[in-house]
């Protein structure tokens, strides 16, 4: 595993009296592609904008690459950073935009020049150097945002929800080429966002976040198959959250109903949240399956249909690609290991009650 | 087509209205016959003799003086004053920008009286103290002029200046001076037409022994109606004239339609 480039440590945040952040710890490797993802409020752009200098913490320490960088003002940072909404310069052509980093640090023009061809081709805008801000569509002011970050080779590129303004199509198209991007430079992307696709599709380590507490560390796949929470399951996707009575190891008992599980050490008789992602809801026959239902709704979504099933009074997301109509008596069966078993979600008011346990 | 030219006769009455009044004076200010009524034919007399007149050059002198350096003063400060209530927070805002524009509706007889009582106070009354007022109540003008300009600027860019390795002074003189240049910049001759035009606060603290172009005319109008007051009304209201245009179709201006 690579080294560890940032690290935040015991890092606590308050806006007014409002807690934003609550000794938070997190360390970032070199080279990785880290997102930050959570609800807008859950602190993720202010961890941001303490990595990047513009704001203090008010606790806790930011060191980077070893040095203690907390007090560090943005311009002496190792760091670049791609805005919200581009904050290009509006007075400036793309090539004095992308340049202004460079002219700063007193290179030469022909460097400088090399420079800005480069980064342009590396975003697919060759050719642009003359034009004005004005004159560019959302997502190529957004690509020359990220030139003018990256023309400055900072160890560290920050991304502040930098695909937030623009349609899904050319989000999706912009996220293959943030992909590209990272290979081809080799750097360290800390990414906030709070669109669960995304994070997915992009990050090699997801950081989800609520309330100022991360949730859970992990890659995509950790964090959609085993939320260990009920906050992840339902923020990464949509999920069946279910109060379930953990009976003993690989059985759990929802809805009155025992389920065999494959998890093991949550102790007996303990309360617990199942997560049953809606597209490992089996729909059989009624007398096939481990309790019956009737379909309350249909609907069409293109690659698979998805209906909601009344059943021992809990109301069912399912998706699949075989239609039940309307009012149709349906069993539910689910597999042993498409049921996920999680403690109940932690947050401050729980922290609270366990310290004053 | 009567729609159209009834409107037209309305417009006409209206500019008739607002501006008969200063032609009328224009006229005069040529007029070979001190008559008021009769038109003695045309001469440039009455500019001579204001020009030969060394207490009018030297109230014009004095008005120019006042005009451009309460004007500037102001406008730095007036700019500053900005940044500092666009930093605020909205509450503080709207207390400052409540605060700051009182001088701009308050009576300008009230502002002129209470500034003479504050100034006879501690000190004697002459330019230095027209110069105060002056730039005391051309400041909100500046305020108002570059507050927009500032919320308008992203202020993302100014930040994105300091990612990118700027000092605060450079990304300020590099990101933000250039989007508020042209508010600065109107606020300025905003700020000087003010001082040009105005007399009540001038005429309060100026002492004796000082005029400007206002002031004097008022003075030389208790002695009688004189044309020579008619050829400097008419200057000063092309120096405002002038101010004006420039306002609206100078460099600025034109930055803004871009």
């Amino acid at each position: 595993m690579s080294k560890r480039l940032i690290d935040l440590q015991h890092i606590s945040k308050c806006f007014g009296t409002q807690v934003v952040l609550d000794d938070l710890n997190l360390y970032i490797r070199e080279n990785e592609f880290l997102t930050l993802l959570g609800p807008s409020g859950c602190g993720k752009t202010t961890t941001l904008r303490i990595i990047g200098g513009f704001e203090t913490p008010d606790a806790g320490k930011v060191v980077f690459d070893g040095r203690d960088m907390t007090s560090l003002p943005p311009n002496e940072r190792q760091v670049n950073t791609v805005f919200q909404k581009y904050a290009l310069f509006p007075h400036m052509s793309i090539a004095e935009n992308i340049a202004f980093g460079l002219k700063i640090r007193k290179k030469s023009k022909s460097y400088i020049n090399d420079k800005i061809k480069y980064a342009l081709k590396l975003v697919n805008l060759d050719g642009f150097e003359k034009r004005s801000v004005d004159s560019l569509s959302g997502g190529q002011q957004q690509r020359i945002a990220i030139a003018r970050a990256i023309v400055n080779e900072p160890k560290v590129l920050l991304l502040d929800e930098p695909l937030g303004a623009l349609d899904l199509k050319l989000r999706q198209d912009m996220q293959y080429e943030l992909i590209r991007l990272k290979e081809e430079l080799g750097i360290t992307f800390i990414y906030v966002t709070h669109d669960q696709e995304e994070a997915l599709t992009m990050s090699d380590t997801i950081v989800v976040m609520n309330q100022g507490y991360i949730q859970q560390i992990g890659t995509p796949q950790d964090i959609y198959n085993e939320p260990t929470n009920a906050f992840v399951a339902d923020f990464i996707g949509e999920s069946n959250i279910i109060d379930g009575m953990m009976i003993e190891d690989r059985l759990v008992e929802v809805l009155g109903v025992k389920f065999p599980c494959v998890d093991e050490g949550f102790g007996k008789n303990r309360p617990v949240d199942v997560v049953i992602r809606p597209e490992d809801v089996e729909l059989v026959d009624p007398m096939q399956g481990m309790m019956e239902g009737d379909v309350t709704s249909l609907i069409f979504k293109g690659v698979h249909w998805e209906m909601d099933v009344m059943a021992n009074g809990y109301e069912w997301m399912v998706q699949a690609t075989q239609m039940h109509p309307v009012g149709a008596h349906v069993g539910i069966r689910v597999d042993p290991y498409n049921i996920q078993i999680m403690n109940k979600p932690e947050s401050s008011d729980e922290r609270a009650v366990e310290s004053d346990a | 087509m009567l729609k159209r030219s009834a409107e037209r006769i309305y417009m006409f009455l209206i500019f008739l209205f607002l501006y008969l009044p200063i032609i009328v004076l224009v006229i005069l200010s040529f007029n070979d016959s001190k008559s008021k009524v009769q038109w003695g034919g045309f001469t440039l007399r009455w500019y001579q003799r204001l020009f030969s007149s060394s207490s009018m050059m030297e109230a014009f002198g004095t008005t120019i003086l006042v005009s451009l350096v309460s004007a500037l003063v102001a406008t730095l400060l007036g700019t500053l004053a900005a940044l500092g209530i666009d930093a605020m927070k909205k509450r503080g805002q709207a207390i400052m920008l409540g605060v700051t524009d009182i001088p701009l509706l308050n009576a300008d007889i009230v502002t002129g009286i209470s500034m003479m009582l504050l100034f006879v106070r501690f000190t004697r009354l002459g330019l230095s103290t027209v110069l105060i007022a002056h730039i005391t109540f051309n400041i909100p003008y500046v305020i108002l002029n570059v507050l927009p300009k500032l919320k308008q600027s992203n202020r993302t860019t100014y930040e994105a200046a300091l990612d990118l390795g700027a000092t605060p002074l450079y990304a300020f003189y590099k990101i933000i001076w250039p989007q508020i240049r042209p508010g600065v910049f109107s606020g300025f001759l905003m700020a000087m037409t003010m001082s040009l035009d105005d007399f009540s606060v001038t005429y309060f603290t100026k002492g004796a022994g000082i005029n400007t172009l206002s002031t004097m005319i008022y003075t030389e109008m208790r002695k009688g109606i004189r044309p020579e007051m008619y050829a400097l009304s008419t200057i000063l209201f092309l120096i405002a004239l002038v101010l004006l245009l420039f306002m609206n179709f100078g460099p600025s201006a034109r930055q803004k339609e871009e």
